[in-house]
């Protein structure tokens, strides 16, 4: 479209809830924030990591996997009410909509409960060593974005159930759902990081 | 619609809030800049004060003006103040200021972040100053290296007010880029496509997003150090298999983009006086473009060239030695491109363009020595010395500080209304340009001749007496200098000569408007078709004309201000190549909620700091309010 | 106006700088653009290649800068067209020579530091430094010799350093015989310096350590080889014994006041590691890193208040009465 062939203001769109939206694209510049903060936080794992033979260091074994495996398969899951729920408002269901935030949320919930899990459950503390503190670290700082993810999901759900989406109206929903998604992407390079890695180098 | 109704609709419609709470929940785009600049030049003040006690200390050798610890107090707040607190913010704020005049649009899109970002400022430079109130300020430097600043060798608060006091103007720092990013994105007026964006504007773009890829690594490192110093984590002790090294590559990642986030909006600046006062447009602005995105692009390949002495192999070293050798291409061909903008200009030499002349002088002698000091081998001699500190002045003074004077008198009028005086103009000026030359030029030699850097005093047998005597001169004339631009700033505003609303002739379509602006900017945001709209469409002029241009842009069938609601705070949606509208952006209404939130952050934070975790509690749950007040959707259904 | 202004205050820029470098420095000043062994000769000879280029592209820029200025002042003041006749030319010509300076500049420097690498011949002595805060130890690990604060070698003969913090990090420097290279907690860092003539050379702390970071300086002493050796062989040796009334009494006051919980001295049931090895402090040049001249008057002064002298430093002000206080001093001076 040339500028010549644009409409009138009085015929452009206010209030887009779709990719054209500045806050959709805030939501992305932010979610990119996450991850350059994430990335930051791997450095210090694969840095520290790159200068101890082995690693994890003598007297701590590789991570067991199933329990934060299924704790991988509780949040891949939680992204599809989500994506349902997103897809629902834009033809205007709220059912669809509460339900799938809902669902979602507890999917995440449970995920987050895990995470927690796996904190305490480890044999070593952040005081511990380095490889200590860098996993810990990395599984808290990533338990803080679901956290974070969790608190929009559950503000969302809240306005949701007031009753203030439609079918037009309900950037907030694909806010969330876009943070949501790379919540859970990031998740899947902190698992292969964190849980896989010392598995294959072995 | 009349135009004077138009006129009166639009400024009731984004009149602010009276009363202390509407100076409070202020989020126009032009009072926060103001005050992001007022403030940034508020710490100005305070590290340059500290400046002048440290130079007086180091007036002859072994004096004993000041203890040593004062001493390591004061350069450390000196650095980390003008570095975080005052250059960075008053870049942001002046970026804040200008962008939205200069892409023709009626606000930042995001205005309540933009103000939560100013308060997060303000806080945090608060944050780091109440050190001084409690006896704990900050002591090693303003890079804070480990382990010197761990638990073991710095147990006191001092670095806990530092890593916390950095890190919250920090979330200024982004949040402000995420602004600007969004608005240069999303809403440049009608046609401004991306080879006509203001330069000012491509290199506020540019540093926008090196501060997002840059300063966060630095915010990971500080929360690293800081669970090393409150919860015993092992980042950075060697004894638990941590590294002292991953701080400084964590620095240094943040650190070398830095000096580059400062320098670009000060490109900008130039690019955008040097035509006004040539009185043509600019040389090579393409190239210029790409000079801009290659700097963002090659500094983040640098930051080893502040680690040469650390032992790392050689054949790295020497790779980030090229790199750093390679930007000066990027410099180089901004400054070629404007001397050939000069050449064949009409030039008329006012203020601002003094101290761009300054800048070219002061700027280049810091870049040569800078390629000096990239020089794996020559860097060996001179790193941690006062070469360096002549280094980093003279790039810092002559690139960012210089521009910045010629942005305060060349965009005075604009924010004020009037002019900024002439002869004191030329006082401050002459006072400033000596003064830098004096104070800093003589430590490249002090540094040669063997006195280290960040030391509090020095042998009479160094034989470095002489020099460090002229340069304590030199920082006193250049603080006199800037007495007399305070002076001339205050007696400006009230008596200066009215300006006008383009008093230097300028193209760009800040100059299209009223001075000072009104609160929304345009009645009627113009069609952009050119790079200069207001040397190449007259009718884009404010005034009596608006009108007729308004009629002219419908008969054209294009878009014009008027659609736009009068009544509700909007302004353009466009595309990112060309700018073609494609949506009305309704921007949000003044609101507290980010006071709230800064607060509920600042909670957080000192509470981390004193130790009195339920607080934390108290934080966080404040900042969830905030947060969902600040979003709470609204019933109104717009057409 | 602004045209003269800069040339003036240019050329007094340049004139200053070549008139002080050429040579208007005290002798004694320990300046790496005097340089008195191979590192650092090879790095000044880089530096004055890079000076010499640096300071002919600022007067060239310069100069094409004042003549811009002036050009579209007076095409200004006539009120004539602007123009881009000759912009892409100068700007693709500018551009030329900058890579041009640039590729030798760095050619250069990648050179130098090549040479830097290795020296000439693998070196046959080795020396660990460790950085204290705000003291060197020196051991020479082939011998088993440990002193502080002071680094003997043979002159014209390359010495290997091993580089080692126990604390924070330090930075090791000595300007007329080379660059510099940090202690790093955790890591160990190697170098190699040599000395063309005999004599003494400053070293100083280039990083920043702590309070004290200004006064953490040690002294370079090259000799010929057969006083080194000497000097080296003396070293290793345990402290001598003079049979003295008031030095026995010192010794008593050494081992019982507390110095001994943080000095060595070898041959005693001194066994402290918090400070400096004292067993050959009378050997030494200096005290206190490099401070203060090791006589008696200073060694008074140091015991008796080294808070006073050195704010900060982790020696405390130990109660000594004036009498004990000599007789410390007099033991001190007898560890030959
Ligand atoms: C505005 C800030 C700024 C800018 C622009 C620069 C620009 C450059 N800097 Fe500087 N630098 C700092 C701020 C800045 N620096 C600071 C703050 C420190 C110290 C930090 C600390 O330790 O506290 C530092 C330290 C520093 C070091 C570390 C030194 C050390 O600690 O030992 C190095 C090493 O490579 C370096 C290199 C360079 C280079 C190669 C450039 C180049 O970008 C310069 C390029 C520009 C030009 C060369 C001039 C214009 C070009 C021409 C006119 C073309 C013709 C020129 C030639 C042919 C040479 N800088
Ligand atoms: C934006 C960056 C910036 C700016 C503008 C300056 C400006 C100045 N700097 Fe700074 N400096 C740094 C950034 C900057 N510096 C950094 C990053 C370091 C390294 C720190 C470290 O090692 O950790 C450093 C270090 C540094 C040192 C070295 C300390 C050491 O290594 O021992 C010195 C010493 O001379 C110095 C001097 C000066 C002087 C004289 C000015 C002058 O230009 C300042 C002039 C301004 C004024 C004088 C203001 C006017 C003030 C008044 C009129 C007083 C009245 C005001 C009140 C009462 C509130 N600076
Ligand atoms: C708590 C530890 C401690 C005690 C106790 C102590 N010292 Fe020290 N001493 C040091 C340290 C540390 C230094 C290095 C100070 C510096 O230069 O920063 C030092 C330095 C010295 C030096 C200078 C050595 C040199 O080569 O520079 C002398 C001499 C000395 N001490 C003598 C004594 C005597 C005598 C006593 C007892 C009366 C004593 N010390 C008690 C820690 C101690
Ligand atoms: Cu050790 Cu500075
Ligand atoms: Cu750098």
């Amino acid at each position: 479209m040339s500028l010549d062939q644009a409409g009138l203001a009085q015929d452009l769109p206010r209030d887009v809830s779709d990719a054209r939206a500045t806050s959709w694209f805030g939501t992305l510049l932010a979610a990119g924030c996450q991850a350059v903060l994430l990335v930051s936080v791997i450095i210090a794992y694969v840095y520290l990591g790159s200068g101890s033979e082995p690693w994890p260091p003598v007297g701590i074994g590789p991570p067991d996997v199933l329990v934060a495996g299924i704790g991988t398969v509780l949040l891949l899951a939680s992204a599809v009410p989500m994506a349902w729920a997103s897809a629902g408002i834009r033809q205007g269901d709220q059912r669809r909509l509460k339900l799938g935030l809902a669902l979602s949320f507890v999917l995440g919930a449970g995920f987050l409960g895990i995470a927690g899990y796996e904190y305490v459950r480890q044999e070593f503390e952040i005081e511990t060593n380095a490889y200590a503190s860098s996993f810990l670290v990395l599984l808290a700082f990533h338990a803080l974005q679901v956290a974070i993810g969790l608190v929009m999901s559950g503000l969302v759900q809240l306005w949701a159930w007031l009753g203030y989406y439609d079918a037009r109206r309900h950037l907030a929903v694909q806010n969330t759902a876009l943070n949501w998604y790379y919540v859970v992407a990031s998740w899947l390079v902190v698992f292969a990081v964190l849980y896989l890695s010392p598995h294959v180098m072995d | 619609m009349a135009t004077v109704a138009v006129s009166d609709q639009l400024t009731q419609t984004w009149a602010a809030r009276s009363g202390i709470v509407g100076w409070l929940s202020v989020v126009n785009h032009k009072q926060v800049g103001r005050r992001y600049m007022v403030t940034a030049f508020i710490f100005f003040l305070l590290a340059g004060r500290d400046a002048l006690r440290m130079r007086t200390q180091l007036a002859q050798p072994e004096m004993n003006f000041l203890s040593p610890s004062e001493y390591n107090e004061l350069f450390t707040m000196h650095g980390t103040v003008m570095m975080f607190i005052f250059i960075v913010p008053i870049l942001e704020g002046l970026a804040g200021y200008l962008t939205p005049l200069m892409i023709g649009s009626r606000d930042l899109i995001f205005p309540r972040l933009n103000s939560f970002g100013y308060w997060c400022f303000l806080f945090g430079g608060i944050f780091l100053y109440s050190s001084l109130v409690t006896d704990n300020v900050p002591d090693n430097g303003w890079f804070a290296y480990v382990p010197l600043s761990g638990p073991e060798f710095s147990p006191g608060k001092n670095m806990d007010y530092w890593l916390l006091g950095v890190t919250f103007v920090e979330i200024s720092t982004i949040v402000a880029a995420i602004d600007l990013i969004a608005s240069i994105v999303k809403s440049r007026a009608p046609g401004m496509s991306l080879n006509r964006i203001p330069l000012f504007v491509w290199s506020v773009l540019v540093m926008a997003f090196m501060i997002l890829i840059g300063f966060l690594p630095l915010v990971a490192g500080s929360v690293l150090l800081e669970l090393d110093r409150t919860f015993g984590a092992q980042f950075y002790d060697p004894e638990a298999g941590g590294n002292v090294l991953l701080w400084q590559h964590y620095f240094w990642i943040f650190g070398h983009p830095e000096v580059y986030v400062m320098l670009l909006p000060a490109l900008g600046i130039i690019s955008m006086i040097i035509p006004t006062f040539t009185r043509r447009p600019i040389f090579g602005y393409p190239v210029i473009v790409l000079a801009l995105v290659a700097i963002g692009f090659l500094s983040f390949g640098l930051w080893v060239h502040h680690m040469y002495t650390t032992g790392l192999p050689p054949l790295a070293l020497n790779f980030f030695a090229t790199a750093s050798m390679l930007i000066t291409l990027a410099n180089g061909v901004n400054i070629f491109a404007w001397i050939a903008t000069i050449w064949g200009g009409r030039l008329i030499v006012k203020i601002p363009f003094l101290w761009i002349l300054g800048f070219f002088f002061v700027f280049v002698i810091g870049g040569i020595t800078g390629v000096m000091v990239g020089s794996v081998a020559f860097d060996a001699q001179v790193h941690d010395t006062q070469f360096i500190v002549a280094h980093l002045h003279y790039v810092i003074i002559g690139g960012v500080v210089f521009p910045l004077f010629a942005a305060f008198h060349y965009w005075f009028p604009k924010v004020t209304g009037r002019m900024l005086g002439e002869s004191l103009g030329h006082v401050s000026f002459w006072l400033v340009f000596l003064g830098t030359n004096l104070t800093f030029f003589p430590q490249h030699l002090a540094g040669l001749q063997g006195m280290p850097r960040r030391v509090y005093t020095y042998s009479p047998d160094l034989g470095v007496g002489l020099w460090n005597l002229l340069s304590t001169i030199g920082a006193y004339v250049f603080a006199l200098g800037v007495v007399v631009f305070i002076i001339n700033v205050i007696w400006s505003q009230f008596r200066g000569e009215r300006a006008g609303d383009n008093p230097w002739g300028g193209g760009s379509l800040e100059w299209a408007t009223t001075s000072p602006p009104p609160q929304y900017n345009f009645r009627v945001i113009p069609t952009i078709r050119n790079r200069e709209p207001l040397w190449a469409q007259p009718e884009t002029g404010a005034g009596d004309r608006e009108e007729e241009q308004t009629l002219m842009a419908v008969e054209h069938g294009q878009p014009a201000m008027t659609d736009l609601a009068a009544t509700r705070r909007e302004t353009y949606g466009t595309t990112l190549a060309d700018a073609v509208p494609e949506q009305v952006i309704v921007l949000p209404s003044p609101s507290l909620w980010p006071l709230v939130l800064a607060v509920g952050v600042a909670v957080l934070l000192a509470s981390l700091l004193t130790g009195v975790y339920p607080a934390m509690g108290i934080g966080a749950l404040t900042g969830l309010v905030a947060v969902a007040g600040w979003h709470w959707p609204s019933k109104e259904r717009i057409a | 106006m602004t045209t003269t202004g800069r040339g003036v205050v240019l050329g007094g820029a340049l004139a200053i700088t070549v008139v002080l470098l050429a040579g208007c420095q005290p002798e004694d000043s320990p300046s790496a653009l005097d340089p008195r062994g191979p590192r650092a000769e090879r790095i000044a000879d880089l530096w004055w290649l890079m000076f010499w280029l640096g300071t002919a592209v600022f007067v060239v820029v310069m100069g094409f800068l004042a003549y811009a200025t002036f050009r579209a002042w007076r095409r200004g003041v006539a009120d004539g067209e602007p123009t881009d006749r000759h912009a892409n030319p100068f700007l693709a010509g500018a551009m030329a020579v900058t890579v041009l300076v640039i590729l030798v500049v760095l050619g250069f420097s990648l050179w130098t530091s090549r040479l830097l690498v290795e020296p000439d011949e693998p070196p046959a002595l080795t020396v660990d430094v460790i950085g204290n805060q705000w003291w060197w130890e020196v051991r020479y690990p082939e011998v088993d010799a440990i002193t502080a604060n002071e680094i003997h070698i043979p002159v014209g003969e390359p010495v290997r350093v091993r580089l080692l913090s126990d604390d924070v990090i330090h930075s090791f420097w000595i300007p007329e015989l080379s660059g510099k290279l940090d202690l790093l907690p955790g890591i160990t860092n190697e170098f190699w310096i040599e000395a063309d003539e005999p004599g003494t050379y400053l070293g100083e702390c280039a990083e920043f350590c702590g309070i004290q970071h200004a006064h953490m300086a040690f002294l370079v002493v090259a000799e010929p080889r057969e006083r080194f050796d000497l000097w080296l062989t003396g070293q290793v040796e345990p402290a001598s014994f003079v049979a003295d009334p008031l030095v026995e009494r010192g010794q008593d006051i050494f081992l019982t006041a507390g110095c001994a919980a943080c000095h060595t001295v070898r041959g005693t049931a001194a066994d402290g590691e918090i400070g400096p090895d004292l067993t050959h402090l009378a050997s030494r040049e200096t005290i206190a890193a490099g401070m203060l001249e090791n006589n008696l008057g200073n060694l008074m002064g140091w015991i008796a208040d080294p808070q006073a002298i050195k704010p900060g430093n982790h020696m405390p002000n130990l109660p000594l009465a004036p009498e004990e206080l000599e007789a410390v001093v007099a033991y001190l001076l007898s560890l030959e």
